[in-house]
């Protein structure tokens, strides 16, 4: 069943770590969300120009390499350049380098602007779990 | 014998070319002025008696023509985001044979709208949002352009969600709105057969009859299409085949005009390393592109601009004052033919540059990204290194001596980002005949692939030893 919602799916930055992008890809639509996944490798702008383009609901950040605070600042800023005021904004994977408790990297991807932040091991579900309180109130 | 007369209503020459088709071979051809601004037929008239004079009497089986004379077919194109819907309503211009006068993305302002008012395209495709995306632009793009004074049709080819609404806010301004399928349904998707098809139906019914080019005229059944989309149809006949012939495969040519540079693939052009990831919009598998500024007369500005001063010195091996100097008799008189080996210098760097950057702007980029996985490499457009045939035609070239060594030297870009032929055979259309068997594909495709495969096919390594 479709939810009629749409996400703009990618991993960050110089990151080609393709395997997880895919098996969210799969989760999200089975769980009925119209995916537009721009893969690996991908910029701020492509995010953006996507979920422009598609009048998306939420965009979700992947990053597994490490750089993903470099990567993903400015990024609210630009939606809000772009006319995406409000846009629901994820990030999940391996965000930071080393050992850092997750509450600290939490808030600093707070303060940057994302609504939610997902780390190491989330799985799926806990993701469309999210997704369905945000944009479905469910 | 079967003769079928072809006609290329250019900008400047009236060309014909008588055909025969049941030994598929050109008989001969002809040219003359263009008489656009009285009526295209004075012109036509002289270059048929011209052709007479070679061929003696022919009964034409049929007479086909095309045109790009009176400006060509002059679209505005409109989307949402520039690299997005934008760039997909120009792939669908550019591949219906238009030349686009303007490109606008996201909303349109009314100083937009003045400027398109005092350009009067023929045609504007509006195009913003993938089906089920955003509506609100184009909404707001179609009641700007609904305000615009003038008649001109307007192909609604974006979002599904939003065409109804667009439609009927330009009829009730009395804009002719058509409506298509959306030219990037999905993201990074094109589509845009559908909007071409529309783009040729109002061609023929509308445009046609306001340029010179009266339907009763006697010597013609009717102009079937633009020029250059009679050139890809060519192209790709040649690439392609027949259902019984197999064509010569993937294959590049570029037109060198006195304004306007054209660049056409018919190629996938998808990355040729599995290390390679490919971003951005799929591009289509016939794509032309047009250089608007760039050309060897009006376009020389637009070649010195894009390629630098020092370039143009260092490719003519002129002295910056005598190239500034013959840059400025180009700008006085756009007729200047090459009659003193400084202007032979100097259009010979023209030509290169004009080549150079037009195939620059067609094919895609590659770049190197160092990632802590190691280096990867990320594609955008078309890699076109593999190309290995590349046709030159327009006047410039064909009647060039130099045009191998133009080429060569054009080819000859030391950038590992720019993805173009490496080493292709340059194949020369000394007979102009590229349009003429476009024409002639609607007609008799097999005609036309056969004296296309004769024109370009030949090996010509093996013919050089012979």
């Amino acid at each position: 069943m479709q939810n009629g919602k749409k996400l703009v799916l990618g991993v960050i930055g110089a990151d080609v770590h393709a395997v997880g992008n895919q098996i969210l890809n799969h989760a999200f639509r089975e769980a009925g969300f119209d995916v537009i996944n721009l893969g690996v490798m991908v910029s701020q702008e492509e995010f953006i120009d996507a979920a422009v383009e598609s009048a998306a609901d939420a965009i979700l950040v992947s990053s597994l390499y490490g750089h993903g605070e470099l990567d993903c600042q400015g990024l609210r800023e630009k939606c809000d350049e772009a006319g995406l005021t409000g846009i629901l904004l994820y990030v999940g994977g391996n965000i930071v380098v080393g050992k850092q408790p997750f509450e600290e990297v939490e808030k600093r991807f707070h303060n940057m602007g994302f609504n939610r932040v997902f780390g190491p091991g989330t799985s799926p579900e806990t993701t469309i779990q999210a997704l369905r309180e945000d944009l479905l109130g469910q | 014998m079967h003769p079928v007369l072809t006609i290329d209503f250019g900008s400047t020459y009236t060309k014909v070319t008588a055909v025969d088709t049941a030994s598929a071979r050109v008989i001969a051809t002809a040219q003359d002025f263009t008489t656009a601004a009285t009526d295209l037929s004075e012109g036509l008239a002289s270059a048929l008696a011209k052709l007479e004079g070679k061929t003696g009497a022919l009964d034409y089986q049929a007479r086909l023509a095309c045109s790009s004379a009176a400006g060509g077919l002059r679209m505005v194109a409109v989307g949402l985001v520039p690299a997005l819907t934008a760039k997909a309503a120009r792939f669908a211009a550019f591949g219906a044979g238009a030349k686009v006068i303007a490109t606008y993305a996201y909303e349109m302002t009314r100083a937009d709208g003045e400027a398109i008012a005092r350009q009067q395209p023929d045609i504007v495709l509006l195009s913003g949002g993938t089906d089920g995306g955003n509506r609100a632009v184009i909404t707001s793009n179609a009641k700007v352009l609904a305000k615009v004074p003038g008649d001109f049709p307007v192909i609604v080819a974006g979002n599904r969600a939003a065409q109804d609404e667009c439609a009927d806010i330009l009829r009730a301004a009395g804009k002719p709105a058509y409506v298509t399928e959306n030219v990037m349904p999905t993201l990074n998707a094109l589509n845009v057969r559908p909007a071409q098809e529309i783009i040729r139906s109002v061609f023929l019914e509308r445009i046609i009859l306001g340029k010179g080019l009266s339907r009763e005229m006697a010597l013609v059944d009717g102009i079937l299409m633009p020029t250059p989309a009679a050139v890809m149809a060519a192209l790709t006949l040649l690439a392609d085949g027949t259902p019984e012939h197999k064509g010569i495969g993937e294959l590049m040519a570029v037109d060198v005009g006195g304004a306007t540079t054209d660049v056409y693939s018919i190629a996938r052009g998808l990355p040729s390393a599995p290390t390679t990831l490919l971003h951005g919009l799929r591009e289509p598998y016939v794509k032309r592109t047009v250089e608007g500024d760039i050309g060897m007369r009006y376009g020389a500005a637009g070649v010195v601009q894009a390629a630098g001063l020092d370039v143009v010195v260092e490719v003519s091996g002129l002295s910056k004052d005598v190239v500034q100097d013959l840059l400025q008799r180009i700008h006085e008189d756009a007729s200047l033919l090459p009659q003193t080996e400084e202007l032979e210098a100097l259009d010979f760097a023209l030509a290169v540059l004009a080549v150079r950057t037009g195939l620059l702007r067609h094919a895609g980029t590659l770049t190197q990204v160092y990632t802590p996985m190691g280096a990867v490499f990320r594609q955008e457009g078309k890699d076109l290194t593999h190309i290995a045939k590349l046709i030159v035609t327009g006047g410039t070239m064909i009647y060039s001596k130099r045009t191998q060594e133009i080429m060569a030297e054009a080819l000859a870009v030391n950038d590992p980002a720019a993805l173009l032929p490496k080493t292709p055979e340059i194949l020369v259309d000394d007979r102009y005949i590229l349009a003429s068997m476009g024409l002639l594909a609607g007609y008799d495709q097999t005609a036309a692939f056969h004296i296309l495969k004769e024109q370009f096919g030949k090996d010509v390594n093996h013919a050089a030893g012979q």
